[in-house]
């Protein structure tokens, strides 16, 4: 049977028929909406890779039964830039080389933009790499990676003060 | 992954009618979905819960009556836990990851699976997973298998963190089903093996956890650590853990509270280290008293005669750092070992 899934993804609803329940959020991102810039890695919730923002909060997109989230507002890295204008998260992974590959990048990229948000890490380094734990980078880029969270903390701290 | 039917639960009445044997209850999807994708379940029917109003965290006499779907992110940061219940926040902090966090449920972390790697794959003989087929675990890889509680039927652990620390707090699961409602506390809902099997399912059919309550924490509320023992800091399961409260008045220990995990297929509440403690000083002495108590008749179920000597130093490190006073900000690391403030 098949059921009508509506999601707003990255400020754009759509009303999407699902066939098949098994079809996790992830899934139906890559394949029936053709925004492969989230990432299949482990595809069980143990890499990070997949994630996306959903109301806001991050979440694997791998463990999303996507009928589970009929309704709700999802942004993946591809709604992050303005037109050319990186957001200040992809600005700060390109200047403190925050990956080799890229493959694990954008759940990298939507981890931070969360964790910023979040507002508990703040500049405490140990904080920024627990609160990055949920995404591996098989690369191992893990010092860039923490030095671009914390550069684009200071950097929206600054977008804030102004 | 088999196919499935999938319905969205608009009443408990309509959930509780599809919770039946061959259906199963769709919250966070973090272990369920999991599950499925590698065989080890194969429900015909999801009954999806998430859209029923088991979201709220209420103040209940003294103490929080905490709604099934509330995800462990939104518990761990609620103002409440974090200032009478802190072990609980350390334990929800120490788990998985902030994504898995944001999606996993109250009752889906007390309905969780075991992480045993022989349960996990459906090749292995189980009797968790089918009950008479054996237990391929004994004589195989048991390095993070029981110590305490555990039978030739089954030797896994109960992985989860939040429900040691409900157990040493006292929680009550509370349960809806076609029968009416019933409570089991925390420390005995999960079944103990027997010598034939895994024990009686948590859960009959058609039944639905609502809420965790917590009673008044009184006295306890800043003496409260977890501390749990892992192979990597962060995003790994307990191999040992230890949630320790103690009430504490002119330099006497009033109550005192210890839950063991990672070492019994439930989370392992230690009352006679407990009592051990009451009417104590807050001793190295006194803690190590207790942990040999609460280590009492554990036994290696195979190659991991070490998590015994683990356990027990865990154990002493969270009364020990109970005893210190819980921090006014949890640590850049939750319940992490590497503290530094104290030995063991």
């Amino acid at each position: 049977m098949t059921q009508i899934l509506n999601l707003t993804i990255n400020g754009t609803s759509q009303d999407i028929p699902i066939d098949d329940p098994r079809a996790t959020l992830l899934d139906v991102l890559r394949e029936r909406i053709g925004l492969t810039g989230t990432k299949k890695g482990c595809d069980r919730g143990q890499c990070g890779a997949c994630t996306v923002l959903i109301d806001g909060r991050r979440i694997n997109s791998c463990l999303a039964l996507a009928l589970s989230y009929d309704g709700a507002e999802i942004t993946t890295v591809e709604g992050l830039a303005q037109g050319e204008l990186l957001h200040p998260v992809q600005a700060a992974f390109i200047e403190a080389d925050g990956f080799q590959c890229g493959y694990c990048t954008p759940g990298q990229i939507m981890s931070a933009v969360a964790l910023i948000a979040e507002g508990e890490a703040g500049l405490d380094p140990e904080r920024v790499r627990e609160g990055m734990s949920g995404n591996l980078c098989r690369c191992a880029a893990y010092a860039g990676i923490t030095e671009a969270v914390l550069k684009a903390t200071r950097a929206m701290n600054r977008e804030d003060a102004a | 992954m088999n196919l499935f039917e999938y319905t969205r639960a608009e009443t408990l009445d309509a959930a509780m009618s599809a919770a039946t044997e061959d259906g199963a209850i769709l919250a966070g999807g973090t272990n369920l979905l999991d599950l499925m994708k590698i065989g080890v379940v194969n429900p015909t029917r999801l009954i999806d819960i998430t859209r029923l109003p088991l979201h709220d965290i209420e103040e209940h006499d003294g103490g929080l009556r905490i709604g099934a779907m509330v995800r462990n992110a939104d518990l761990a940061r609620h103002p409440v836990i974090l200032s009478r219940f802190p072990a609980v926040a350390e334990a929800l902090l120490s788990g998985a990851s902030a994504q898995l966090r944001n999606a996993a449920s109250t009752g889906g972390n007390i309905m969780q699976q075991t992480r045993c790697s022989y349960f996990q794959d459906p090749l292995s003989p189980c009797n968790r997973r089918e009950p008479g087929s054996g237990c391929a675990a004994i004589g195989g890889e048991t390095r993070n298998h029981a110590v305490l509680g555990w039978t030739e039927a089954c030797i896994a652990t109960h992985p989860s963190d939040l429900c040691v620390a409900l157990a040493a707090y006292d929680a009550v699961v509370e349960i809806t089903g076609p029968d009416g409602l019933r409570e089991v506390p925390m420390e005995s809902f999960h079944p103990l093996p027997d010598a034939n099997g895994t024990g009686p399912a948590p859960l009959q059919s058609g039944e639905i956890i609502t809420h965790i309550r917590l009673p008044d924490s009184g006295g306890m509320a800043r003496n409260a650590r977890y501390v749990k023992l892992r192979e990597r800091t962060s995003f790994a399961f307990a191999i040992v853990s230890a949630a320790a409260a103690l009430e504490i008045q002119d330099g006497r220990i009033v109550q005192a509270r210890l839950a063991l995990g990672g070492v019994a297929a439930r989370p392992w509440r230690a009352r006679t280290a407990e009592k051990a403690l009451a009417d104590q000083s807050p001793t190295e002495e006194a803690f190590a008293r207790a942990a040999d108590l609460a280590l009492e008749g554990a036994a290696p179920s195979g190659d991991n005669r070490a998590k015994i000597t683990l356990a027990r130093r865990i154990a002493i490190r969270a009364l020990t750092r109970a005893a210190a006073g819980t921090p006014d900000r949890l640590p850049a690391l939750p319940a992490s070992v590497f503290e530094g403030d104290c030995n063991g």
